[in-house]
């Protein structure tokens, strides 16, 4: 079985690293993983994405047509791939900047308002943390507690940051049971 | 009796193919009587040029590497880099190193590379057959400047020395000549400077040499020395333009 | 060793590491800085050096210089990059220094774009400097494939005394897999002071030692060629490395394709199968020496009926492949030059577009 995620929104949104924690996540769990990242101008402010890609088996082609999951955490983002993403998938919207929504019957649309609840637990800096905590926890895509850990992992170097992170956690789960 | 001249060890028993006249004799000789007397012989690296001096090597009595054009302070800080331990000169001519090696010398002399560069300037390309150099002096007939060097369209000659004095990094800068026995003295003594100040692991240093080439410059070996004392001589003054070899230890402070 | 998840260019230097290389020269260049961010971090934890040269043309000297003085020395660089210190890697192949240069291929010509491409392939395999020399390149499809064709290059560019070029994808850079480093170092520097200019205090003979690359006498310069060509032959003899995949049935056509752009053919091979189509894969992990038996072979089945180069460039490899099937099926190419790569689903059809005009 294999199956994929897009991270997708402004650069400085954390998508890059919400794709690093998913794929060391999926990795310490025993699955392969690809973390294929667009890189070039576009980091520098304009549209970041990447792409995660969890197998039971060796990853052929990391270059993937349509992914099996969305998490879109701005409005270019989710026009441009909302569309792409295989029946049955889930896409996140973040609500907090995101007005509009998939268009889409055939998904399991998850609405958060990441922003809002990053913003509750203390830092606006954590909404990727939160809509990735979210995603995982509709999707099941990995397991939940190894992903705990391996966010405390990320933050070990920033110790601080780890209560605040754990928060999102938290958070981001609760919001994904809340939007049913 | 015994020899009271002799030849120094570290230099080969080949006979060189410099032209009569040529100074590249006299500079090999200073070398190698200073790696001599320095005893650092069988742990130098010289590297050798493109240009007249490309086969420096069979001449010298140690190891070498031989450079592409202009790239040879390149190469010297790859070796110095991985192996502080040897001692390391560049010899190179005008064309090599003011022209097409340029980047090279000035930032390996900007880094503060712990080698040693000879520069031998006679203010044209040898080798290749008496092209203009950048260091080609005012209306000089060249192969490549037959009217004469145009400075309103070709620019004033580089002054190497001057121009790597400007830099704060480099710790040694002199230029001196071979012209004549009295400057032949002086020149090995900065040579000299320049090793000990690697063996010290103080500085880049650099000894810029003005040299002649009868053979390029159409003149007998006695006109080309006069012609150098008179043209090259005022405008390439003599003397040490920087000699701070602890300058860089205070800049690292 | 534990698996980590690493970026592909930081891999790479720390595979470097592991294989004893502790001499590194680079300039930085998208896409794959990393590597020299990395190691400006990494050299001074093991006692390594790094130098940012002024230009990837110094660097290229500053690798010759350290690598003819005996010294394990590596470079990374992109497309631009390695252009410019083509000049350098002519000399540092004739004076037979044992350097490794990695390759994150970049779209070109010119500035090309900074995305992922393969359009190095002839620059590297036939040349890119001047005269007469061959590289070993070897072709990284994955990150951890990366790190052990690292770990073989300096093996193998002491062993044939030549320049090893690994040619990666701006995807085997940029890309993050879980890669295993190998425990230990894999092989000792080869004593080098008969050759290299070690100082002549590190030789009990009072021989000198010079690295040089000119040869004036036209006789000698000869014989220098003929002894790299029996080099080359060497290589071709003994380094050829690739694998297969799908061969085992009746396939109607052979696609040789390596790097990343391999691992979308195998995706487009899987899918071809549930559609009842069989197609076979050679990846070359050497492009020189190039496995031109393995690509002869696979097309002398009875099935196969065409054979198709699929590189993320504009064809470089097809007269390679031409030249290995010797004219037994048609060579076809199909790919995108760099950036855009193609996906699993384009290269299958593309496939089924060869096969359908074939019958």
């Amino acid at each position: 079985m294999q199956s994929e995620v897009m991270f997708a929104g402004f650069g400085g949104q954390g998508i890059l690293l919400s794709g690093k924690i998913l794929a060391q996540t999926a990795m310490d769990q025993g699955f392969e993983v690809a973390w294929v990242p667009s890189y070039g101008p576009e980091m520098r402010g304009g549209t970041a994405y990447c792409t995660v890609v969890i197998s039971d088996e060796p990853i052929g082609s990391p270059i993937i047509k349509n992914p099996a999951h969305l998490v879109a955490m701005n409005r270019p983002s989710l026009e441009k791939f909302a569309g792409i993403v295989k029946p049955k998938g889930v896409i996140l919207i973040n609500a907090s900047l995101i007005p509009i929504r998939s268009g889409r019957d055939d998904i399991d649309e998850l609405i958060v308002q990441t922003t809002e609840i990053a913003s509750e637990i203390g830092n606006i800096r954590a909404a990727n943390i939160v809509a990735l905590a979210s995603f995982i926890a509709r999707s099941r895509i990995v397991d939940f507690d190894i992903f705990r850990e391996c966010v405390k992992k990320e933050f070990s170097k920033k110790p601080k940051l780890i209560p605040l992170n754990m928060k999102a956690v938290d958070k981001g789960k609760l919001a994904a049971n809340f939007d049913v | 009796m015994g020899k009271t001249f002799l030849k120094p060890n570290s230099l080969s028993d080949n006979h060189t193919h410099y032209c009569p006249g040529c100074t590249h004799g006299v500079i090999h000789r200073l070398i190698a009587e200073v790696i001599d007397e320095l005893k650092i012989r069988k742990n130098t690296v010289g590297v050798a040029p493109v240009g007249c001096a490309v086969l420096a090597y069979n001449y010298f009595n140690f190891d070498f590497q031989e450079a592409a054009h202009g790239r040879a302070p390149a190469m010297a800080t790859g070796i110095k880099r991985v192996r502080p331990d040897l001692n390391v000169f560049t010899y190179q001519g005008d064309g090599d190193l003011a022209s097409i090696g340029m980047s090279e010398i000035i930032h390996s002399a900007n880094r503060g590379e712990k080698f040693t560069t000879i520069f031998v300037n006679n203010a044209v390309y040898g080798m290749t057959g008496g092209q203009m150099a950048p260091t080609t002096m005012p209306n000089q007939k060249t192969t490549t400047s037959p009217f004469g060097r145009d400075v309103k369209d070709v620019g004033m000659p580089i002054k190497m020395a001057n121009l790597l004095a400007a830099l704060q990094t480099p710790g040694y800068i002199e230029r001196t000549t071979v012209l004549k026995p009295k400057y032949i003295v002086k020149a090995k003594k900065a040579i000299k400077k320049a090793f000990i100040y690697q063996m010290e692991k103080k500085c880049f240093s650099f000894v810029e040499v003005v040299s002649t080439c009868p053979t390029n410059w159409g003149m007998t070996p006695q006109d080309s020395i006069k012609w150098a004392e008179d043209t090259l001589l005022p405008y390439y003054e003599l003397g040490v333009f920087k000699d701070t070899p602890k300058m860089e230890e205070k800049n690292a402070k | 060793m534990a698996k980590v998840l690493m970026k592909g260019n930081e891999a790479i230097g720390e595979a470097a590491i592991r294989s004893g290389c502790l001499n590194y020269f680079a300039y930085p260049i998208t896409p794959q800085s990393e590597v020299a961010e990395y190691l400006a971090k990494r050299m001074p934890e093991v006692g390594g050096m790094f130098l940012q040269g002024e230009s990837e043309v110094a660097v290229g000297y500053m690798l010759f210089g350290a690598s003819a003085c005996g010294e394990r020395v590596f470079t990374t660089s992109s497309s631009p990059g390695i252009s410019l210190m083509s000049e350098a890697i002519s000399y540092i192949a004739a004076a037979q220094c044992p350097v490794v240069f990695v390759n994150i291929m970049r779209g070109g010509p010119g500035l090309g774009g900074i995305l992922p491409s393969q359009a190095d392939y002839s620059q590297s395999v036939k040349g890119g400097g001047h005269g007469d020399y061959k590289l070993l390149v070897m072709a990284p499809a994955s990150v951890q494939e990366a790190v052990e064709m690292v770990t073989e290059a300096f093996v193998l560019a002491e062993k044939y005394r030549n320049p090893v070029m690994i040619l990666g994808d701006g995807l085997i850079g940029q890309m993050m897999e879980p890669v295993e480093f190998p425990e230990k170092v894999a092989a000792k520097p080869s004593d080098k002071s008969e050759w290299a200019t070690t100082g002549m205090d590190t030789r009990k003979s009072d021989k000198r030692n010079l690295v040089k690359t000119l040869f004036l006498d036209p006789e000698e310069l000869n014989r220098h060629n003929l002894m790299l060509k029996e080099k080359y032959k060497k290589m071709e003899a003994e380094e050829v490395r690739y694998s297969t995949y799908n061969t085992d049935g009746d396939y109607k056509a052979v696609i040789a394709s390596y790097g990343t752009m391999s691992r979308v053919c195998k995706t487009a091979i899987d899918m071809l199968k549930k559609e009842g189509i069989e197609v076979c894969m050679i990846r070359p992990q050497t492009l020189f020496p190039f496995p031109e038996v393995a690509i002869r072979k696979a097309v002398e089945k009875k099935s196969c009926k065409l054979a198709i180069s699929i590189e993320m460039n504009m064809g470089q490899m097809v007269e390679d492949i031409q030249r290995s099937v010797s004219g037994i099926v048609p060579v076809k190419w199909y790919g995108k030059c760099g950036g855009e790569i193609p996906t699993p689903e384009e290269t299958a059809e593309a496939v089924k577009k060869y096969l359908n005009n074939e019958e």
